[in-house]
């Protein structure tokens, strides 16, 4: 049986044709998931893909958020399924209260794009099996917004539940709290990071390979529970 | 032309010959003012004269350079590959395997001088809309840009500004930005310029056409609401010189939207896929009064507006500044009766805005009503296709004979090898040497998942088929100061850098795209500039075989009296079957042999090393020798694909000690070079010659290459190998690539950071 991962499009969408490939590339079958749906076509998993959904006018991910597909995503999650959030995908479970904190103007003021190496801090969770606790990896980063931050409770909360899944390494490049370049939910089916692993699935483009072991961790995982 | 005076309809008009009418504000001139009445047998109504003046404003009828862009028809090489010539939106060539690419570079000078962030971005959002309407999906975009003096502080608020707003346009599109230019020069200080080229891609069958036709076919309006911003942009900003006096002009600036063009694009190509139009065209320059008149001038019959139906976002807006407004993301289609339902609901599923506007008649007049009056009624070839031309006076400037007198042999040359080391440095760290990172990391060169390469590889390259791995690569250059001491080879050279680029990366070059950039047309000294380079540029393209698909002419870019230097800027696309076999520009493997490729002579006219360490510019430009080029290429092309080379850089400006720097910091590994017999190390380090590239070949390929190159008649020389963590000229000196690097990569930051 192949895996089924639904990606959302909505409007303002940008990477996800990028994620559609990568779940392609790790074997599942991507679904497309049209935001006006409420329907999420028996997915398996959902990934929020990154952009600049409705604009991202009032603050990055506060209108998708309110999107009929969101309802659904929402409520599913809660259920736990496998939900994974990409740049503004992440900005979206944000402001949809899956995810702690928030993502905010880059400390610099600019856009930045660049390969980033990052460290993995948690590998037990939906989208990171296939990767080791401590392992390095160098996935593109793109953003004008990816400042993570949270109160300083909830940042030892997820530092002490082990909830904290991706760091920054050599260079913090947006201001983030402690480092941090990714989160989970407590249930750890929830994933939310700025960079972009979608864009580092081939040898040829992007940043190499280290990217594809997030849709091959959501296969493993689908298909075990199968 | 306020709302509140009474409706100047053409009957109306008709009755008041006499009434007077602010022809000469809008920018036409008394003759052309005349025209516009013998054309029409009466004076025009308001809305007419308003059509009219941005029609044939410089910007949208290239009535200077027309008689001088005929020689790229004229001249054009025989070519199989392309589908469309000049004259559409934008050129398409045939890539293979029933693909075909669109592409064009665009200039957007003005604008970005007066409001940076604005001017940048809507540049962007026009050009993508040039691609999109000829059927195709944008894919990527380029920017090649000019600005004044690094730490001018004029600079400092013009070059931010621009970068952002490219960036924020560019990466909400979703169009990877994969190459460019940027460039530094005193010339540039009150005259930046902002080209952005585009890149589309579409198979052989969806290639659209900006024509109605069909009488009755429905005339839909779609995309964003109609605003009073960016009126008279065409006419009042782009063809007219900057006074230092004088009123703002921020007004005639447009403001984009890139959320509202990202909804276009998908809600377009969705349309296509469906085939529901017969014509489209964006709304850019000139809005409505440029998409109706082309529109109806291009098809078969005649076409009626109703101008009142068009969705505004100022209700007060007077008919003649709807027709004038450059509202960012409109497009303009052509759709038969039986397809509108479907059209609208698709731009109803995108939250796109649509309005059927008018219809295509069986008549030949464009018509256009207000509230059931006819305001406009003209035959729209005339305000379209046959504008003025303009047989300006050409004289060469006088300053000319010295400026090629003052040698640049004249110039103290480094002593010895200290000095060499010290040079070396100042040159990589200068602004135009320096890394650009600091910009290019602004712009996301990954979505789409389908770049190659991009900055500060030689050119840009996407990938266009998944399955087949065929790809495009693209490159954009042009050098003022080449120019500037010779137009005709100036444009020459810029031509062969960005074919040369295109091809140190494994792609064969089919066709070019121009954005040829001038001072003021009024000026005689600035038309020869402007003949000669055309005539380079025409005679360049037929010997390589590369026709000109299609491109853009600014003009005016001068304050006062002082032009910018000429500087044709020059894309060259070309295609290759196999993306996994492009060369990059890294040095990444110990050991690898360096070859230089072609001849080095001691040419230093316009150089970069004389202006980093003399500020000079004079002299002549190196030579070119375009059958030279012409081998160049196909050696480094068939290199890549056969597997001799694994990295090649073309020399330009900085000559080989440029390249060998960006290739070795960019692989991270040092080279060891030595003088070849017959140079002295400061003529191959620095000299500009033309026609020549550095490449490193594995050990293993080194009798193969070499034979190809003896049996092909290249010249070849062994200057030096990949090795260690510095850079060192043998017997002159050595440099740590990390020292270099920080001098490298630490310019632009300090400035602008």
């Amino acid at each position: 049986m192949t895996a089924r991962i639904g990606v959302v499009t909505f409007p303002g969408s940008l990477d996800d044709r990028d994620a559609a490939r990568a779940v392609r590339l790790a074997g599942a079958e991507p679904v497309a998931l049209w935001h006006r749906d409420t329907d999420l076509r028996d997915v398996d998993a959902v990934i929020l893909p990154g952009g600049f959904s409705y604009g991202d006018y009032l603050r990055c991910g506060a209108i998708a958020r309110f999107s009929p597909v969101m309802g659904t995503v929402i409520e599913r999650a809660r259920a736990g399924l496998p939900v994974l959030g990409i740049c503004n995908g992440f900005q979206v479970l944000c402001e949809a209260h899956l995810l702690p904190g928030a993502l905010t103007r880059n400390d610099h003021l600019h856009f930045i794009c660049r390969d980033q190496r990052l460290r993995v801090e948690n590998a037990d969770t939906a989208w990171t099996r296939d990767y080791t606790a401590g392992q390095e990896i160098t996935i593109p980063l793109k953003n004008g917004e990816g400042g993570y931050v949270a109160d300083e409770h909830t940042l030892d909360e997820l530092e002490g539940e082990g909830r904290v899944v991706f760091r920054y390494l050599d260079l913090n490049p947006n201001g983030s709290r402690r480092d941090i370049a990714g989160i989970t939910n407590a249930a750890g089916n929830v994933v939310g990071l700025m960079p972009h692993p979608e864009h580092a699935v081939e040898d040829l483009t992007g940043s190499g390979t280290d990217g594809l072991g997030f849709f091959t961790s959501a296969v493993k995982n689908l298909v075990g529970i199968a | 032309m306020s709302p509140l005076t009474p409706l100047d309809t053409v009957e109306h008009a008709a009755k008041s010959p006499d009434s007077p009418q602010p022809w000469a504000e809008l920018g036409l001139k008394e003759d052309e003012y005349e025209r516009i009445r013998e054309i029409l047998g009466r004076r025009p109504t308001g809305a007419e004269l308003a059509m009219y003046s941005v029609m044939w404003s410089e910007h949208c009828s290239y009535k200077s350079s027309k008689v001088h862009l005929r020689q790229f028809g004229e001249k054009a090489p025989e070519t199989d590959a392309l589908l469309v010539g000049i004259g559409e939106n934008a050129g398409v060539v045939d890539i293979g395997q029933g693909y075909a690419v669109t592409f064009k570079v665009e200039s957007h000078n003005h604008p970005s001088y007066i409001e940076p962030h604005q001017g940048a971005a809507t540049g962007i959002g026009g050009i993508v809309r040039d691609i999109l309407a000829m059927g195709a999906r944008p894919v990527a975009v380029m920017d090649p840009l000019r600005f004044g003096a690094a730490d001018h502080p004029d600079t400092r608020r013009v070059l931010p500004g621009v970068v952002a707003g490219i960036g924020g346009y560019g990466n909400c599109l979703g169009l990877p930005n994969i190459g460019g230019e940027v460039v530094f020069d005193d010339c540039y200080q009150g005259n930046p310029l902002v080209n952005a080229l585009c890149v589309g891609v579409m198979k052989h069958e969806d290639i659209h056409l900006a024509k109605a036709s069909g009488t009755g076919n429905k005339v839909i309006l779609y995309g964003a609401r109609t605003g009073g911003d960016g009126i008279g942009g065409v006419s009042v900003l782009a063809s007219e010189t900057f006074d230092a006096e004088g009123p703002a002009k921020r007004p005639a600036v447009q403001v984009g939207d890139p959320f509202q063009e990202k909804l276009l694009i998908e809600c377009t190509l969705e349309i296509f896929a469906e085939d529901l139009v017969t014509g489209i065209q964006d709304l850019g320059g000139a809005g409505l009064s440029c998409a109706t008149s082309e529109l109806a001038s291009a098809g078969s019959g005649g076409m009626r507006v109703e101008l009142d139906t068009v969705p505004l976002r100022d209700s007060s807006l007077s008919p003649e500044e709807i027709l004038m407004s450059e509202s960012q993301e409109r497009m303009c289609a052509i759709v038969e009766p039986g397809k509108v339902e479907r059209f609208l609901e698709i731009c109803e599923k995108w939250d796109v805005i649509a309005t059927v506007i008018g219809e295509v008649t069986d008549g030949d007049r464009l018509e256009i009503f207000w509230h059931g009056e006819r305001i406009v009624d003209v035959p729209p070839r005339t305000v379209a296709h046959e504008g003025p031309v303009y047989h300006r006076p050409i004289a060469r400037p006088q300053w000319q004979d010295a400026l090629i007198a003052d040698d640049p042999a004249a110039l103290a040359r480094p002593a010895n090898g200290e000095e060499l080391r010290e040079q070396v440095l100042r040159l990589v760290s200068s602004p135009n040497q320096a890394s650009k990172a600091w910009i290019t990391d602004q712009y996301d060169r990954y979505v789409l998942g389908n770049t190659v390469l991009a900055q500060p590889e030689d050119s840009g390259m996407i990938r266009v088929d998944e399955e087949t791995n065929l790809g495009v690569a693209v490159a954009t250059d042009g050098n003022g100061r080449y120019a500037k001491l010779d137009p005709y080879t100036g444009a020459q050279l810029a031509l062969a850098e960005s074919y040369r680029n295109v091809a140190a990366a494994g792609a064969r070059p089919l066709a070019v795209t121009d954005c040829l950039n001038f001072g003021s047309p009024e000026d005689p000294g600035v038309m020869w500039q402007f003949a000669e380079a055309c005539r380079g540029l025409a005679d360049a393209c037929r010997q390589l075989g590369t026709p000109v698909t299609g491109g853009n002419v600014s003009l005016y870019n001068q304050t006062g009296e002082t032009a910018i230097h000429p500087t044709p800027v020059v894309g060259v696309l070309g295609v290759i079957d196999d993306v996994t076999r492009r060369t990059p520009i890294a040095f990444r493997e110990e050991g690898q042999l360096l070859y230089l490729l072609g001849e080095t002579a001691e040419e230093f006219g316009g150089s970069a090393w004389a202006q980093v360490i003399h500020d000079h510019l004079g002299g002549v430009p190196p030579r070119v020798d375009l059958e030279r080029e012409r081998l160049l290429a196909d050696i480094l092309i068939n290199a890549s694909r056969d597997g001799m080379i694994d990295a090649a850089h073309d020399l330009s400006d900085g000559g080989l000690i440029q390249a060998v720097v960006e290739s070795c910091l960019r692989g991270g590994r040092g080279a060891r070079l030595v003088v070849p017999e017959g140079l002295d190390a400061f003529t191959f380090l620095f000299s500009e010659s033309a026609g020549r590239a550095v490449v490193a070949v594995p050990r293993s390929e080194e009798v193969r290459f070499n034979d190809m190159c003896g049996a092909r008649g290249l010249p070849v020389t062994r200057v030096g190998v990949v090795d260690g963590d510095t850079i060192e000229v043998q017997g002159a000196f050595t440099l740590p690539l990390a020292e270099v690097r920080a001098a490298h990569e630490r310019t632009l930051p300090e400035l602008f950071g």
